[in-house]
């Protein structure tokens, strides 16, 4: 029979989907793929959780290794230098120039690790320390990391601008 | 109004996310009260996680896809919804155990022989067939749906693959192992031909996760849904075969 463990995992998935396909850039297959890589890895190491803390915390932090591995991989591909989401963001003159028509464009423009932070606060309501221990890093590099994803959005967005203020139902 | 500690940065961020401490927050709100412009960032942060909610989180709500989930065997048992993969991966251990009353329906053996062994064999012997691919054309879709449902005594839906670049070719009616089965095909722009199989079996009203098999060339993906197994057959790799089964699985619930 599974244990009440497993099963707690199991009603973690719903939210590691969510916070995965707003990771991938609303990519379905993507982030269903990082899910899947999620959960083969929190249920062949179970035994390893330690009884009594925080599970999301858990599954959370092994996402975040994944993503993370998945972002060096790509970065350190010659083919896919231009793809290096560092490199492509820095030209932030280009993005002024796009047309951002939802929240999830966006939020591709931000580099993996802010999006990473923004994605945990505001969409898993996470405490900034939780986060600081998921991602393992401080507390003020959170914040800031933080800080600089929601003006970068903010000038994105162009929410300075009410009329061009776009939401997205 | 003079704060003990100035209002920083920080404190706009964490009164944006309710992680003020009671006191502090009174503190920001009055700051605000005076401070139009930080007051207007303040409203656009939180304009900002409204929209990110608004986008993300009908996924909370999404069913899930075939290979996030297994379906225990047991009644008394939930349905216990895990990454497909980690059955067939074997895990070792207590894990391995946990998960063991979740396998399929009765031996693997069973469902080579009933459905991915004849499944392959008729997409062998039919998908080369220039002339006579198909029993029942595409063009004659609802046709062929309600005849197969009549003839296998269930409700056979035949997928779309078009959005995938497949168009249908037609389906069959052929006998298996102990039932009939009934045999789609679909066909690629450059000719590349799949075929999708379906029967009942000892399996009926049990659930599976996606299992994958290769012969060569012909890749197999294979699953239980309800009263039916599906075998869904074609020589391409698996990462491209496995697109097609989702899609079919999706329009199949």
């Amino acid at each position: 029979m599974m244990s009440r463990h497993s099963e707690q995992v199991v009603d973690y998935i719903p939210h590691l989907r969510r916070y995965a396909r707003a990771l991938m850039g609303n990519n379905v297959l993507a982030a269903d793929d990082l899910v899947q890589d999620c959960l083969e890895r929190a249920l062949s190491r179970l035994h390893l959780w330690r009884r009594g803390s925080d599970m999301r915390a858990w599954l959370f932090t092994i996402m975040h290794n994944l993503y993370a591995n998945q972002i060096r991989k790509i970065s350190n591909a010659p083919a896919f230098v231009e793809l290096d989401p560092d490199h492509a963001h820095d030209q932030s003159s280009a993005e002024q120039d796009l047309e951002v028509r939802d929240v999830q464009q966006a939020i591709d423009m931000l580099s993996p690790d802010q999006r990473e932070v923004l994605l945990l606060v505001t969409l898993e309501g996470l405490k900034y320390q939780e986060v600081a221990a998921i991602l393992d890093v401080p507390e003020g590099t959170v914040m800031s990391k933080l800080s600089r994803a929601r003006e970068k959005l903010r000038s994105i967005m162009q929410l300075e601008k009410p009329n061009r203020l776009r939401r997205v139902k | 109004m003079t704060y003990r500690i100035p209002i920083t940065q920080s404190d706009l961020q964490a009164y944006t996310d309710g992680q003020l401490s009671p006191k502090r927050q009174r503190e920001v709100e009055a700051y605000l009260q005076e401070n139009p412009d930080a007051a207007a960032k303040v409203e656009d942060y939180r304009l900002i996680n409204e929209s990110i909610h608004d986008f993300y989180d009908p996924v909370l709500q999404e069913s899930l896809p075939a290979h996030l989930k297994v379906q225990s065997t047991g009644a008394r048992f939930r349905q216990w919804r895990v990454a497909a993969a980690v059955l067939w991966l074997g895990l070792g251990g207590v894990i391995g155990w946990q998960l063991h009353p979740v396998v399929v329906t009765g031996p693997v053996d069973t469902l080579r022989a009933q459905l991915v062994n004849p499944a392959a064999f008729a997409h062998v012997i039919y998908t080369p067939e220039v002339r006579h691919p198909v029993e029942v054309s595409g063009d004659q879709q609802t046709h062929m749906a309600k005849w197969l449902s009549k003839r296998l005594n269930t409700t056979i839906k035949v997928p779309d693959l078009t959005e995938q670049g497949y168009e249908l070719v037609g389906g069959r009616l052929l006998p298996s192992t102990d039932r009939m089965a009934a045999q789609f095909m679909y066909q690629r722009g450059d000719g590349l031909r799949v075929t999708l199989y379906s029967r009942h079996g000892a399996w009926d009203n049990k659930q599976t996760s996606f299992q994958y098999t290769r012969q060569k060339n012909t890749s197999v993906f294979y699953w239980i849904d309800g009263p039916l197994g599906f075998a869904l057959v074609g020589d391409l790799g698996k990462k491209e075969l496995f697109k097609l089964s989702e899609s079919i699985y999706q329009q199949l619930n």
